[in-house]
């Protein structure tokens, strides 16, 4: 009965364009902040922080930037784990170079140098659609772990060809290396994805979204309104690049401590952040962090059940793991294109009218 | 062609402006289809303009010209008294000339209100980063926009589907929701390409309303492609036939009317041998 809208009426256009129109989901969006915020540092320990929260958090981000770019603009990228990559070895290279330089600002600069380097994989977007630009975009994966495996620049000449984070500090407290203590890791995940989904939502319900929805929906009507297809593209990519680029970095710098390219942001990464944003829900900022946290539970949950209580040895869970994923993928995109998000839209429209449904 | 610049006075009485824009002998060819053949014809400020003719008479190819689509092999574009060089759609749309489709091109996965939103797009002036904030110039912005598509949205009676996505409207709003999106751009130039097509009688008189009441309003100028003689007779203060990409009438509605090539290629009535 909380839920509702009747007499909230908003009495000013900035009222009503705002985030969260009606006062339950505000109260709920500061409810779950405070939460976030205040009692779950306290709470968390090694083992929630690190097989949930931070994979939650940082792959939350991810999928942010790649909805950006697939769910609000049309342009599909198989390439998030290479520009994940690019985060994390421009945050490497950033955090051995200028090693006074607060870590916080590295992941910033890393995702700055991400937008850059997805602006010109972006660029063929200009030319082709669809499928094609799935394959150019997955070239791109292909090139950059390439790169990052081949030039020794890359990982400062190490003998292994593996990248670790130096131990860095924010207000004294450690947020890289191995002795960081649980919720700061966490406090620091948390951080970005609350300033990376802010920045996503106002660019998303603002003209730069629109135009990002109107070339998804049609171009050539976006085209006849006055929207530079080049432009919006190229925005879409730098927007999308600057989110994966700072988990990447996050998620080598913050999460993993130590990566090897091939293994941590290879295919399977741009996979994953894809089957996140279709069952989540494309083209949603509250899609991209339910099928984050979706497939981030998935196999801790089945681990749960089929290992701990039923006894299955554990590679067959592995592999159960892969066929559920597959088809939830089916399922979703047969029945429910829109994921998730789409899901709780319903059951909200319904609870607005509960308990009289006509 | 007419180089006079001076306007004339239509039969209600309303005052019709200088030359606005000055097609000069545009041909366009796809391959060995020849689908203009040296057409010239003008528009002048305030006025309603038709162009009639037979189906693939070459009527859409001309407005795809007009809002730059497609880009002519010969002849001039001249816009303002100045000549337009080659220019990409969305520059079209800068220079102040909206259009609607033939089949609705509408943003399906987007509510009516953020569809005609997109028409302010070219009155966004604040960055990506004030965006992104979401303070300051772009929240300004944001309102003011907001507020002149408001005006359109009561202008067109559309407010009970403000909130409503495109994709569940029948046709006939969408048709008035397209419309809706190209006044908020704030035309002076405004191409409808079949604005009345598959529409009931009621729909039609609504949507001819609207737009004499658009010209009347906001004064601005009316290129229209309409099959329904009827209504093209009853808006139009001139009018332009097209037959087989070539022009074979172009004047008021009585002079059409009576003009024997027009009778024969599209009318066919009242003619016996």
């Amino acid at each position: 009965m909380l839920y509702r809208e009747a007499g909230d009426y908003k009495t000013s256009y900035e009222a009503d364009s705002q985030t969260f129109p009606i006062a339950f989901d505000r109260y709920r969006y500061w409810f779950v902040l405070a939460v976030a915020f205040l009692v779950l540092p306290f709470l968390v320990n090694d083992y929630v922080v690190n097989a949930l929260l931070l994979p939650f958090l940082i792959y939350s981000i991810a999928a942010i930037g790649l909805n950006i770019l697939t769910g609000y603009t049309g342009q599909v990228s198989l390439g998030t784990g290479g520009f994940m990559a690019v985060g994390a070895y421009a945050c490497y290279k950033l955090m051995t170079a200028f090693p006074d330089v607060n870590i916080l600002i590295h992941v910033l600069l890393a995702g700055g140098i991400t937008a850059i380097v997805g602006t010109l994989f972006g660029l063929p977007s200009l030319r082709i659609k669809g499928f094609y630009l799935a394959v150019a975009t997955l070239a791109a994966q292909f090139f950059l772990v390439w790169l990052f495996n081949k030039v020794a620049w890359f990982y400062n000449y190490s003998a292994s060809g593996q990248i670790s984070a130096p131990e860095r500090f924010v207000f004294g407290v450690a947020v890289t290396g191995p002795n960081t203590p649980a919720w700061a890791s966490y406090l620091v995940c948390l951080v970005f994805v609350t300033f990376c989904a802010l920045i996503a939502r106002n660019l998303t319900r603002g003209a730069l979204g629109r135009q990002w929805m109107a070339i998804r929906d049609m171009d050539i009507a976006a085209e006849i309104i006055g929207v530079n297809p080049l432009k919006a593209k190229l925005t879409a990519f730098a927007v999308s690049s600057f989110f994966v680029g700072i988990s990447g970095a996050l998620f080598f710098a913050v999460y993993l401590g130590a990566v090897e390219v091939g293994e941590a942001f290879g295919i399977n990464k741009s996979f994953l952040v894809l089957f996140m944003i279709i069952i989540g829900g494309l083209g949603s900022i509250f899609g991209a962090f339910a099928g984050a946290a979706f497939l981030v539970t998935l196999p801790v949950f089945l681990k749960l059940i089929g290992v701990d209580l039923l006894g299955w040895p554990t590679d067959l869970v592995a592999h159960l793991q892969l066929v559920v994923v597959g088809l939830l993928i089916m399922f979703f995109l047969v029945k429910e294109p829109h994921g998730l998000a789409q899901l709780w839209r319903v059951a909200k429209e319904k609870l607005r009218l509960w308990p009289f449904p006509h | 062609m007419s180089e006079v610049q001076t306007g004339y006075v239509t039969e209600d009485g309303r005052q019709i402006g200088d030359v606005m824009l000055d097609l000069r002998a545009i041909t366009l060819r796809f391959g060995g289809v020849e689908a203009i053949k040296n057409i010239s014809f003008d528009i002048r400020e305030g006025e309603i303009r038709a162009i009639i003719g037979p189906n693939g008479a070459g009527k859409s190819s001309m407005l795809n010209v007009i809002s730059g689509f497609y880009v002519p092999q010969e002849g001039e574009v001249w816009f303002h008294g100045k000549k337009r060089p080659p220019v990409k759609p969305f520059q079209v749309a800068r220079q102040g000339i909206a259009r609607t489709f033939q089949n609705i091109a509408l943003f399906e996965g987007m509510s009516v209100l953020d569809n005609i939103m997109t028409g302010r797009l070219n009155y966004t002036k604040s960055g990506m980063l004030a965006q992104a904030i979401w303070k300051g110039k772009a929240e300004r912005e944001e309102t003011e926009n907001r507020e002149r598509v408001e005006r359109v949205i009561d202008f067109l009676e559309i407010q009970a589907i403000r909130k409503t996505p495109v994709g569940r409207l029948p046709y006939g709003l969408k048709k008035r929701v397209e419309l809706a999106r190209a006044l908020a751009a704030e035309p002076k130039l405004l191409l409808l390409d079949e604005p009345m097509a598959g529409m009931n009688v009621e729909e039609k008189e609504d949507m001819s309303r609207f737009i004499l009441d658009v010209n009347d309003e906001f004064g601005t100028t009316i290129a229209l492609i309409e099959h329904d003689m009827g209504v093209v007779m009853d808006l139009s203060d001139r009018v332009v036939v097209m037959d087989y990409g070539k022009k074979i009438g172009d004047g008021t509605p009585d002079e059409v009317r009576n003009n024997q090539d027009v009778i024969d290629a599209y009318l066919g009535v009242a003619h016996d041998e």
